[in-house]
């Protein structure tokens, strides 16, 4: 029998705020321990939560982002449970409201090469809904430590319909997810911070059945391949099952990324009553028209719109990238804003070599010296105006590259550095290029009538002695010109 | 000057005598000092007090007169807090174990509010564990005797706050009222108590019991006096989200103004039927006749759905209870057993140890009304009759401006008399519960004495937000009959 996995993810992402979701109280990481705290945080006695409206903000944004439908009102609800990291014992959530319902994320899977794009599939989303974080919990060997500083930090849940079928495509759906949420501003989704956390409900059945399985929850997976491995070792081992002739249990299971094996934590008996109730100390929250409208006006272009911009003919408004270098610029907003602007400035019909020079050598140079784009002395204009002088031919492409490492590091103009190091291409006078020319046609007869013939780069062959008499100084596009003017003509 | 004793005057006549400057704060302040220290032998109304705190605080309230700088009416003049209100560097212990040795580290609202107005600060007061009780008598710490008769309760929860204005040893209290709690045991000790309109006072730094029924109010001999203290602590706090925005208008100004019509007062009949007392019943009849001689209109009103009020309180109080005391857990700060070893034991350990037994009644009972299954056929109901309870009375203030009720059914009880029956206790607040079900204001004024000497109270209440009016009518009888200048003898 042939079987299917189908797999729901429920990922949690921090949302950049200056402050708590219902205090004052600073957000933020990498602090000393539990001075992100106040009497609300800590659930000291008569302590009352306040809501904060940059995190509802964020949430509505990633809402709109994804296609969300957004809820005119919400409510806030108790979730109860004792754990220590949790300080007043209940967590504020939202049950049966959730600010956001519906939406989808676009994913794209793998191509069958790496610049051939792969297929776009539309995963739905059940919700998104808005609570807070808890504390952190350091087991030692005297006893355990607890660090409040992450307590209370506003965390929105994303919760997937069961429609990923593969390890492959809960990698992509976690890819476009996080780039569409960085992209909003929203977070900066850094799973080594924990700001973005995954689980993962996984089952398996029978192709054709439309039921769904015994579901078994992954906890635990903390990074994004460890997601896709977590994934793939679950469904491996539900078909092992299944194929002894065993049973699915439905439990919680905890993957160990670095030993690629897993073990139960708990199993559904122990399953929690969590006494959900409306939140007496909080208000309903309306949004209106004009507040999506406001927050619909900050929204960023969806990544794959952006990709699919790029990629389209300039004809059709875009820049004409190839996949290789489109899929390389958009997932990074900041990289992608600046090739737009380094693109206009250059033509439209220099687009490509511009992200060329971006994906290569741009990215090559800030990597090596650890620097950020926003730090870089190299600007989009001296980056355009270097492509001008060599589509114009003032400057070869092999002197281009020691021009370029002098634009990275000191800031000047192509131009300047050009000047500065006799690197343009000599204003050769006309007749003596036209001579080098004669001479070249005249010695390389076998080149002449190959290209005749119709063997374009036959050319090359008549360029190289004209370049050499030249000493490297000749605008290669004179040269062209000049070449095929006295071919045509002889 | 008054001939009456400094520790039984009113706030009226002692912000007076401070302004024409015949007081000053450190006197008066030393006054209220002796007589509590005198006296609370026999009342043990007080959990804690800080005296090198207050008199620093006179101190400095008289150094604020001398400078032509007083903060207000108010400034100066003593008060204590129902130890279920936060004050910053001072013991907080909702008169529970559970609390230990907590010292809070901030202010509530209404004691930075208090501050701001330049009251002194004098001691935190008895009250049933967590405001659960209608007698004092469930309190970890003391025993609080009604200082009309030592042998019987001062009424609860906020039986010091109640008990300690009518022994004199403070001329202001605040309370806190959930089903009765600042009414009941202002009727049962013979001074005033208003519960105001949910939201008109800030909860921030009250000890929740049940978020969506807990006002703070204040306790003072005449009705005067509690204008004066409400005008310093209502008022929307960015703290609360349930405060409100409704502007605060002079309260004490609008005790004498003048009226366009005569007040229309509402008799609800359900309040006057079985379980009432003669003695009660009677004076509550001489006072409406008063009402009457005043040219009041006075005619009977129905709120049909009193019946289930007791019912649905203790199904909405019980179950945010159980969820508000979930953070006295015994990790973070108050008690933690001894004995505990590993997590659940400091769980169970200490909450078996910190709590006492009508607290622990509550939280079990509120967590069975909140369970998986359970929650629509009692929490979900609840709420349905609360909603109705609500219209009953915005129904009645079509017709009329007030309502006039006993506001409890006898007067003080002998301690341990309804000790051993919860239900029994439960109905001590049968005219109180419906006002906090509704959100309404009510204020309890003294109407007399049985002929055992024991107080009585008449119940005012009031629509939303027009604690003015409420006010207003309840003066109007209080000013003629003053039933609180009978003291006790102590």
């Amino acid at each position: 029998m042939q079987y299917e996995a189908v797999i729901g993810l429920e990922v949690h992402v921090q949302i950049k705020t200056r402050s708590k979701m219902f205090t004052r109280a600073a957000a933020g990481y990498g602090r000393p321990e539990n001075t992100l705290t106040d009497p609300v945080v800590l659930a000291l006695p008569g302590a009352l939560p306040v809501m904060n409206r940059a995190a509802v903000d964020a949430i509505i944004k990633a809402g709109l982002m994804l296609g969300c439908a957004i809820a005119p009102v919400c409510k806030w609800d108790r979730k109860n449970y004792f754990y220590p990291d949790s300080p007043k014992n209940y967590q504020i959530s939202q049950y049966d409201q959730p600010i956001c319902a519906g939406g989808a994320v676009e994913i794209e899977l793998p191509g069958p090469a790496r610049n051939v794009m792969g297929e776009h599939k539309s995963i739905p989303l059940t919700r998104i809904h808005l609570e807070e974080d808890v504390g952190k919990l350091n087991h030692g060997a005297g006893g355990s430590l607890i660090d409040y500083n992450r307590a209370g930090t506003p965390l929105m849940e994303i919760v997937s319909d069961p429609a990923l079928r593969s390890a492959e495509e809960a990698y992509a759906y976690l890819q476009s997810l996080r780039t569409s949420i960085v992209y909003a501003g929203i977070s900066d989704c850094d799973m080594e911070k924990g700001q973005l956390r995954c689980d993962a409900n996984v089952s398996i059945r029978p192709v054709g059945e439309t039921r769904l399985g015994t579901k078994v929850e992954l906890k635990n997976l903390n990074s994004i391949a460890f997601v896709r491995d977590g994934i793939a070792h679950e469904i491996a081992r539900q078909l092992a099952v299944v194929k002894a002739g065993g049973v699915i249990v439905q439990e919680t299971r905890d993957y160990d990324g670095l030993t690629g094996t897993s073990q139960s934590l708990r199993s559904k008996e122990m399953a929690h009553d969590y006494r959900y109730f409306p939140d007496p100390d909080l208000m309903p929250v309306k949004v209106d028209a004009a507040w999506q409208a406001r927050l619909a006006a900050e929204l960023p272009e969806r990544p794959f719109d952006r990709q699919r911009r790029f990629m389209a003919p300039e004809t059709a408004g875009g820049y004409g990238l190839p996949y290789t270098l489109a899929s390389v610029l958009v997932p990074d907003r900041e990289l992608s804003d600046w090739f737009e602007v380094a693109a206009k400035l250059a033509g439209p019909a220099l687009a490509q070599p511009v992200g060329n020079w971006i994906v290569n050598d741009l990215q090559r140079e800030l990597a090596a010296s650890s620097a950020a784009l926003t730090d870089a002395k190299i600007t989009p204009a001296t980056l355009a105006g270097l492509v001008k002088l060599i589509a114009t031919g003032t400057l070869l492409q092999n002197a281009a590259k020691a021009v370029f490492a002098e634009m990275f590091s000191s800031g000047e103009s192509p131009a300047a550095i050009v000047d500065r190091l006799g690197l343009a291409t000599a204003p050769t006078d006309s007749n003596e290029l036209e001579n080098w020319c004669r001479e070249s046609i005249a010695a390389n007869a076998k080149s002449v009538a190959e290209f005749k013939s119709g063997k374009e780069s036959a050319l090359n062959g008549l360029k190289g002695p004209v370049m050499k008499a030249a000493k490297g100084k000749a605008n290669p596009k004179t040269v062209d010109e000049t070449l095929r003017r006295l071919l045509a003509s002889g | 000057m008054s001939d009456t004793p400094l520790h039984f005057q009113t706030v009226a006549e002692l912000s007076a005598s401070l302004a024409a400057g015949s007081l000053t704060s450190v006197t008066l302040t030393e006054a209220v000092i002796a007589r509590t220290l005198a006296v609370e032998g026999q009342v043990q109304a007080f959990n804690s007090h800080d005296r090198a705190s207050s008199l620093e605080q006179a101190r400095a309230s008289d150094a604020r007169r001398t400078a032509g700088r007083p903060l207000g009416p108010l400034d100066g003049i003593p008060i204590g807090l129902k130890d279920v209100i936060a004050v910053r560097d001072q013991p907080l212990t909702a008169s529970s174990k559970i609390l230990g040795t907590f010292v809070s580290p901030y202010d509530a609202t209404v004691t930075t509010r208090l501050r701001d107005a330049g009251m002194i600060l004098w001691g935190r007061l008895n009250m049933d564990e967590f405001a659960m009780g209608s007698s004092t008598e469930n309190s970890a710490t003391r025993i609080t005797a009604n200082p009309h008769d030592l042998t019987r309760i001062p009424g609860g929860s906020s039986g010091g706050s109640a008990a300690a204005l009518a022994a004199g040893q403070l001329p202001a209290t605040l309370g806190s009222d959930t089903g009765g709690s600042i009414r009941q045991p202002a009727a049962l000790c013979g001074v005033v108590g208003l519960k105001p309109t949910y939201g008109r006072v800030s909860r921030y730094g009250l000890i929740a019991y049940a978020s969506s029924l807990d006002q703070i109010g204040p306790f003072g001999r005449t009705v005067e006096d509690v204008a004066m203290l409400l005008q310093a602590i209502a008022g929307a706090d960015d703290r609360d989200s349930t405060s409100f925005h409704t502007p605060v208008p002079d309260y004490r100004a609008a005790l004498s103004a003048p009226r366009e019509r005569p007040w229309r007062i509402g008799i609800p009949k359900e309040y006057f039927g079985a379980g009432l007392d003669p003695e009660v019943a009677a004076a509550v009849q001489t006072a409406i006749a008063h009402y009457q001689a005043l040219g009041a209109e006075i005619c009977e009103v129905s709120l049909p759905h009193t019946e289930y009020a007791l019912a649905a309180y203790y199904i909405i109080a019980t179950a945010e209870a159980s969820s508000n005391l979930a953070r006295f857990d015994g990790v973070r700060y108050g008690h933690r057993s001894a004995e505990a070893e590993t997590l659940l034991d400091i769980y169970f350990k200490s909450r078996a140890e910190g709590f006492g037994s009508e607290v622990k009644l509550r939280i079990i009972l509120g967590t069975y009304v909140l369970s998986s299954g359970y929650y629509d056929a009692y929490y979900g109901r609840a709420q349905k009759v609360r909603t109705l309870i609500r219209e009953d009375f915005i129904r009645a203030f079509d017709k009329v401006d007030v309502l006039l009720t006993p506001t409890a059914p006898t007067p003080a009880f002998k301690r341990g008399e309804k000790s051993a029956d919860p239900l029994a206790m439960y109905l001590a607040d049968i005219y109180t519960i419906g006002v906090n079900l509704a959100g309404l204001p009510a204020i309890s004024v003294p109407c007399g004495f049985t002929t055992a000497g024991l107080p009585i109270g008449l119940q005012l209440i009031g629509r939303p937000f027009a604690e003015a009016d409420l006010l207003a009518a309840a003066h109007a009888y209080d000013s003629a009959h003053a039933w609180s200048k009978r003291t006790p003898n102590l």
